[in-house]
């Protein structure tokens, strides 16, 4: 009880201290705060534009977080989610550029499951390494990211390259794409915000009410303890690694069919590293993780706005960075409560 | 005059007092042996010399001046040195590199390694011990390796040294190498304090001996006026625990057996050499042997948490040799771990997650796939009131509950699946009296309902108590078998210390 109710109040807590500094540091450059922040919501959640924007935004943000969030469950850094994104769409888009005789009801799952397995296959060489020579996933995870990189670069920029301009893939076939759910302007949102909490609703079940997600929480919490019951440490290193490179993979589908319906090198730009942020600030809790997700992609969708006004854009990193700073170091804002508590 | 004296030192860590008001006093240029088993609470003394661990109580002297250590550096500042089991060396820096570091001589700003070099050899020749000075540490044996650390101490001015445990990791000819080099340092005035649980060694080398015994001190003996014996009884304790009535029973078939087990441990070192015994059904086989005798390498081997390098396994006459952990469950071995904490407990994870654990994919806990969280409930709430696990929190987590309570757990997981062979490894350590007269009885329970039992203990009192035979393990092999009722305490401590049933018997 105690436990849950800190796991919610600390990065609520970290996110009130970030506002606090913030908003000193508005009115030393001059700024009136409180328009700051209007401005930074008017952004976001002004108007059915922003609010779409907004949702475009946090959908992969959600699935990354997820993906880092389910492999610090289960006992492994998984820092690939970029990698993993980046291939699982990169396959995905090779394979659904030429589904246009397939219609959309087969096209989307099998899309989907393509972009899924290449980020499970992807990271499951990680889990694999660990779990045979001991090598640590952090290592391997970077690596993997640099080699995923480069090959999307060289295949965009040669097998599969179409146009000039941009480096980018040919465009998936129509039936691949995601439904639209909103329609503002020039901006489309997709279902891909129902995938993302489709796969909040399932990593929750997974890890709280099956004996796969019982096993994975086992080793990661105790490895020795886990052997002793009976548990294959291996295997589930291996499994966990697969199912965290499967959400990532599944980022990348929503981006490739919901987004840019191509793949370039904007699809992922960093939003796999994004996922670590993410499933620090949600505590890797699954419904952690969907608000942590609104909030960053919130941010980020306000920070134009409130640009406008003269306020810089990078004032939403200094808030960020905070948050994650103190939600990491949670013993500070712990201690602080403690005392305050003790005082009482 | 004393070189050191600590006077009354406690110290507590969470859950245990490693140290109980205990007072040593070692003399000017004498080997003084600090004897005890693993867990004694030898090592936790000797790093609160060298300021590794602070004294909550108590008193330091150094020459007879009262001092405080704050750390290693005032350690060295006093002219005491360490040598630890683990060694603290850099292995891709050469031997004169890892001996000055820290305190490397400098000519201008530059590091005088010329300098360095002929340092250290001539504290090596000055007492005979024999290093390559340019040699990288990855490259030479074991036996340099702790010469190098000898030396790091002389060069840092040590007059007090301390060897923990330093034959451990030695072959016996490298013993002989590291007695020679101890008796010249004696002999140049140094004094040495050595740790360690091997009763000849002891008997070799040293001039005095503290013998330590769960945290207390139990005896202080001049080495010319004492024997193994007299070592081994202050070693193992003769305070009378309660007994526990034992009712007679009959035992049935072998359900388990080994034949010829060899065991490697983490080191790639030979731990069990060549084991073989049998358990019967209702009956109780107790190993009784110093910690650190290959023991827990045992266990692992027979549960399948260790490989096996030779050797075979057998339950109810099936080979199970190379069998895993869940192999070995569902025939029906069950296993109490001796490191709670490591492998018997989740800490992170609820008491109702605990108790399910190896059981955790079958009916009632879950169809394969979903967990069914309210038969799990139902059955920790059962479980937690027939082994009184305190508090009746079924949603407490594992590593919140004391650990008597956290034994508890555990005994009452593995017993409540019924096993047909059950291994128990130090079921009591570090529990209260009321803990271990529950954890008893229900292992006498056991063996009513025909389990095949055993048990491995450094609790002589307890193996005495519980077992129907007694095997004693000593360097991974067994000393010898005895009824309970046929041998004596100090028999018992004799082979535990490194001789045959044989030996022992002719007197």
């Amino acid at each position: 009880m105690n436990k849950k109710f800190m796991a919610i109040l600390v990065p609520v807590v970290s996110v009130l201290i970030a506002l606090a500094i913030s908003t000193i540091i508005i009115i030393l450059i001059g700024k009136n705060p409180i328009d700051a922040y209007g401005a930074l919501i008017k952004g976001s959640f002004g108007s059915k534009q922003a609010i779409a924007d907004t949702v475009i935004k946090t959908t992969p943000l959600i699935l990354t977080g997820l993906a880092v969030g389910f492999g610090f469950r289960a006992g492994v850094f998984n820092i690939g989610a970029e990698g993993q994104m980046v291939m699982g769409a990169l396959i995905a888009a090779t394979f659904a550029s030429n589904f246009g005789f397939l219609p959309p009801l087969i096209a989307i799952p099998l899309t989907i499951l393509i972009a899924m397995s290449v980020g499970a296959g992807y990271a499951a060489i990680a889990g694999f390494l660990k779990a045979k020579t001991g090598a640590h996933e952090v290592v391997t995870t970077i690596m993997l990211n640099w080699i995923a990189t480069y090959f999307a670069s060289y295949m965009v920029t040669g097998p599969l390259k179409v146009g000039s301009g941009t480096p980018k893939s040919p465009e998936i076939a129509d039936s691949a794409q995601l439904p639209i759910l909103m329609k503002v302007g020039a901006i489309e949102m997709s279902a891909g915000i129902i995938i993302a909490i489709i796969a909040a609703i399932f990593m929750y079940i997974l890890l709280n009410k099956t004996t796969t997600g019982y096993e994975i929480k086992a080793v990661g919490f105790n490895p020795y303890a886990a052997e002793y019951g009976g548990i294959s440490v291996s295997k589930n290193i291996v499994l966990a690694m697969a199912i965290s490179g499967a959400l990532a993979g599944l980022a990348g589908a929503t981006e490739l069919m919901g987004v840019h319906h191509r793949f370039l090198g904007e699809l992922s730009g960093g939003k796999g590293f994004d996922g670590i942020s993410i499933a620090l600030i949600g505590q890797n809790n699954p419904i952690g993780i969907i608000f942590a997700a609104f909030l960053i992609g919130a941010l980020r969708t306000g920070s134009n706005e409130m640009q406008f006004i003269g306020v810089p854009k990078h004032m939403v990193m200094i808030i960020q960075g905070i948050v994650i700073f103190l939600v990491a170091a949670d013993r500070i804002v712990r201690t602080i409560m403690i005392r305050k508590r003790v005082e009482k | 005059m004393y070189a050191v004296e600590m006077v009354n030192i406690v110290k507590k860590f969470p859950g245990v007092l490693a140290n109980d008001h205990v007072t040593i006093r070692v003399k000017k240029g004498e080997i003084h042996a600090i004897v005890g088993e693993n867990g004694a609470g030898k090592s936790t003394l000797m790093n609160q010399l060298y300021g590794l661990y602070h004294p909550d109580e108590g008193e330091i002297f150094i020459n007879g001046e009262k001092v405080t250590i704050r750390g290693p550096k005032d350690a060295i500042k006093n002219g005491i040195g360490m040598v630890h089991q683990h060694f603290m060396l850099v292995d891709t820096l050469t031997v004169a590199e890892n001996v000055v570091l820290g305190s490397e001589p400098v000519k201008g700003l530059n590091f005088d390694m010329k300098k360095a070099r002929q340092d250290v050899k001539d504290l090596s020749e000055k007492y005979g011990l024999f290093v390559d000075v340019d040699a990288k540490i990855e490259d030479i044996p074991v036996g340099m390796q702790q010469r190098v650390e000898i030396i790091k101490t002389l060069y840092r001015g040590a007059n007090i040294i301390i060897l923990d445990e330093p034959t451990a990791v030695l072959t016996p000819q490298e013993v002989e190498e590291l007695f020679e080099i101890m008796r010249k340092l004696k002999d140049s005035g140094k004094t040495i304090l050595f740790i360690s649980h091997k009763l000849h060694e002891v008997m070799e080398i040293s001039d005095r001996i503290t013998v330590m015994r769960l945290g207390k001190v139990t005896g202080e003996l001049e080495t010319s006026k004492t024997n193994p014996k007299e070592i081994a009884r202050h070693m193992v304790g003769r305070e009378v625990v309660l007994r526990v009535t034992k009712e007679p029973h009959e035992p049935k078939e072998v359900v388990f057996e080994i034949k010829d087990l060899v065991v490697k441990d983490n080191r790639g070192l030979t731990a069990v050499n060549g084991i073989s015994f049998n358990v019967r059904k209702g009956e109780i086989v107790g190993i009784a042997g110093v910690a650190g005798n290959g023991q827990t390498e045992l266990v692992e081997a027979i549960t399948g948490l260790r490989k096996i390098e030779s050797g075979n396994i057998y339950f109810e006459g099936k080979d199970v040799t190379g069998f895993n952990p869940k192999q070995l469950r569902e025939l029906g071995m069950a296993h109490i771990p001796e490191d709670r904490l490591k492998h018997g407990l989740i800490k992170e994870f609820e008491a109702y997650y605990n108790v399910i654990l190896g059981q955790h994919y079958k009916y009632p806990f879950s169809n394969g796939t979903f967990l069914y969280h309210d038969n799990i409930f139902n059955y920790t709430k059962d479980l937690m009131e027939e082994f009184d696990v305190r508090p009746r929190k079924i949603d407490h987590l594992g590593g919140n509950f004391s650990g008597g309570n956290q034994q508890k757990l555990v005994v009452g997981r593995e017993i409540k699946t019924n096993p047909k062979f059950l291994v128990v490894a130090q079921p009591t350590r570090g529990l209260d009296v009321g803990a271990i007269e529950f954890i008893h009885k229900q292992i006498l329970k056991m063996r009513s309902l025909d389990a095949g039992i055993l048990l491995i203990s450094m609790e002589l009192e307890e193996i005495f108590s519980l077992s129907d035979r007694i095997l004693v393990m000593y360097e991974g092999e067994i000393m010898g078998e005895v009824k309970p009722e046929e041998t004596t305490i100090e028999e018992v401590g004799l082979m535990m210390t490194g001789h045959r049933f044989e030996e022992v018997r002719r007197g």
